[in-house]
């Protein structure tokens, strides 16, 4: 925005500004470093309150702990089951719909449409919703958190807009005029074209997997199927014991087993907050082009 | 492919409703997954919402269940806990819009005027990584960093010499604690699309403007926040008709025994009397008559600002 030369009071604004940023900048990166370093630190440090901002006595024995516990890697494991299967149904369904639903010759398209964008306003709500997954024998099967989001209405939106309005019309009427399918011509011409769509709709549908834990407490009751977020609530949350934080070592004091406990529990909380958001963070630098994107792929429809 | 909209007889047009239909086939094949989930995980739960005037009987199913009418809105309606439920509910959410709105528009016009494009990315990066953090491991931070025995917050405290606290057994600040843990969420990621918009501003109006003597605050004030209002009132619409929906996964990792009185939400208190007490066509009333009133707001916000001339949603 270099318009003019700065004069003294754009100087100012500019001091100004820039402190305002970055004031916004730290107090929304502070917590984040302040975990990652405690679950880095020695856990005396921590619950002091001698660690500020890098870790104090670098030690990585909670990470140990919960790498060898049993619960969590399970919980991981199968959060990372829901995510792939999940996201490719996604991706599945909402592609096709999406396409089929952006052609303007579709018989029908707006009566579907419109029922389809209803279910945004207007849903049977919680209890109805389990009723159903209930009655269909779902409740507590591997496919209940996978099958249940098939669609999201907004993803649906967002991708019939990006279909129609995205790739060029005239690449698909030469594929069909060369003889090419309906179908064909979708995946072979549109498809390759729509990286960014797809790189959008995988970020989104992804995190909501990753994140997810209200359906895996509603739906699931057998303990071996319950995904990742379900375990850290009781972690975090619920501030239950696991077997990573157990102490060992019988030749202490009560007293002092005690302590050791609590301060081994803590660090786990730490820890488990950074494991779980591994997968995220590493994914994070790759699909930050499509943020962008992917809002304003949103607003397109407006 | 647009022959049959050219130059052709309504006779003709007629009888190829069947052959326009039989031409995309593939289409519909392509739509039947997501038809079948609409119909199922989306239109099942409609039908199934008539047990809201049934007493549901397990073993009679939805439709087999006896009709009793409005009983089970009577109930909620009457009972104690209706007033306490759509005050924390509306408090909560609109204390949130209030405080959650103005935010992102805020941290979009600033970073508008930052000049260096690595510092303004490198924000940008920072502020829109909560996004991506979970719900349970939100609340879960929250429950760590207030903490009363080895928590952030305390710990700070104490080097004040304050007294320490419990933060999340108390009333009084629940309501703080669950609406600015959200802007700290939503602030960078809302952002996002008046950044975009903002980009679009054109650069000649911002040197003409210049020349007529503009400063900066007068610059941001005539020209960046027009350009935004379109996309603020489409958000406002989309806010404001959902203001009887709170955040309900947050506020329900947030709950304790201590904190009921403030923190349980229509949401909420269907979850528990109808999935932990199993009281299934009362919840289902409550839920339907949230769903409904959602509704009807969302309607009268677009009524109102399409009367007002400005841009609505539908």
């Amino acid at each position: 925005m270099a318009v003019t030369k700065g004069t003294t009071s754009d100087k100012i604004f500019d001091v100004i500004n820039m402190i305002f940023v970055s004031l916004i900048m730290l107090i929304i990166l502070y917590p984040m470093i302040y975990i990652l370093s405690s679950s880095f630190s020695n856990p005396d440090f921590v619950s002091t309150g001698k660690v500020w901002l890098f870790p104090r006595g670098f030690n990585i024995e909670g990470y140990i702990r919960v790498l060898q516990d049993a619960e969590i890697m399970f919980g991981y494991r199968n959060t990372m089951f829901y995510t792939i299967s999940g996201t490719l149904l996604n991706l599945a369904c909402t592609l096709l719909a999406a396409y089929a639903l952006s052609r303007k010759d579709l018989v029908g398209k707006n009566i579907i449409m419109f029922l389809m964008l209803f279910t945004m306003y207007f849903s049977g709500g919680m209890i109805p919703t389990y009723l159903i997954i209930k009655s269909l024998g779902l409740l507590n099967t591997w496919w209940v958190l996978i099958v249940t989001g098939a669609v999201n209405t907004y993803n649906l939106i967002i991708s019939r807009t990006f279909f129609a309005n995205g790739v060029p019309h005239e690449l698909e009427e030469a594929a069909i005029i060369d003889g090419c399918s309906k179908s064909g011509t979708f995946f072979k011409i549109v498809l390759p074209l729509s990286k960014a769509l797809i790189g959008v709709l995988t970020l989104y549908y992804g995190v909501s997997h990753w994140n997810s834990w209200f359906g895996g407490l509603i739906y699931l009751t057998d303990r071996s199927k319950v995904p990742l977020q379900l375990v850290l609530r009781e972690i975090l949350i619920e501030q239950q014991m696991k077997s990573a934080m157990v102490a060992s070592g019988q030749s202490m004091m009560d007293e002092e087993m005690q302590a050791l406990q609590v301060k081994l529990a803590s660090l786990i909380r730490y820890c488990v907050i950074v494991v779980s958001s591994v997968p995220v963070m590493v994914a994070y630098p790759f699909l930050q082009k499509y943020f962008d994107k992917g809002v304003m792929l949103g607003s397109l429809k407006g | 492919m647009n022959l049959a909209k050219t130059g052709i007889s309504p006779d003709v047009a007629k009888k190829t409703l069947w052959k326009r239909i039989a031409v995309n086939y593939e289409m519909y094949f392509f739509l039947l997954p997501a038809i079948v989930y609409y119909i199922i995980f989306h239109y099942g739960p409609l039908y199934g919402l008539q047990i809201a005037f049934k007493d549901f009987n397990g073993a009679l199913g939805i439709w087999g269940s006896k009709w009793v009418g409005l009983k089970h809105f009577n109930n909620f309606f009457s009972s104690y806990y209706f007033w306490l439920l759509i005050k924390n509910t509306l408090v909560l959410s609109i204390y949130s819009l209030i405080a959650g709105f103005p935010m992102p528009i805020i941290l979009a016009l600033m970073l508008n005027e930052v000049k260096s494009n690595k510092y303004k990315k490198f924000v940008q990066t920072v502020t829109y990584a909560p996004h991506f953090i979970s719900t349970v491991v939100l609340v879960g931070t929250i429950v760590i960093i207030f903490s009363p025995t080895y928590g952030l917050v305390n710990q700070m405290l104490k080097l004040l010499g304050m007294e320490v606290q419990s933060f999340m057994t108390n009333p009084k600040l629940f309501r703080h604690i669950y609406v600015w843990s959200g802007v700290w969420q939503s602030t960078g990621w809302g952002s996002i699309i008046y950044i975009a918009s903002l980009s679009s501003v054109d650069h000649e109006q911002y040197e003409a403007a210049t020349i007529d003597g503009a400063s900066r605050i007068q610059r941001i004030r005539y020209i960046n926040i027009p350009v935004l209002i379109p996309i603020m009132t489409i958000l406002l619409i989309m806010n404001a008709g959902s203001i009887m929906n709170v955040g309900f996964e947050k506020v329900l990792l947030m709950q304790n025994d201590l904190i009921m009185d403030v923190a349980d939400v229509i949401s909420t208190y269907v979850y528990r009397r109808g999935l932990i007490r199993a009281e299934f066509s009362f919840s289902s009333a409550i839920g339907l008559f949230n769903n409904v009133a959602n509704f009807i707001l969302l309607m009268i916000v677009n009524g109102i600002t399409r009367k007002l001339g400005e841009t609505s949603l539908f």
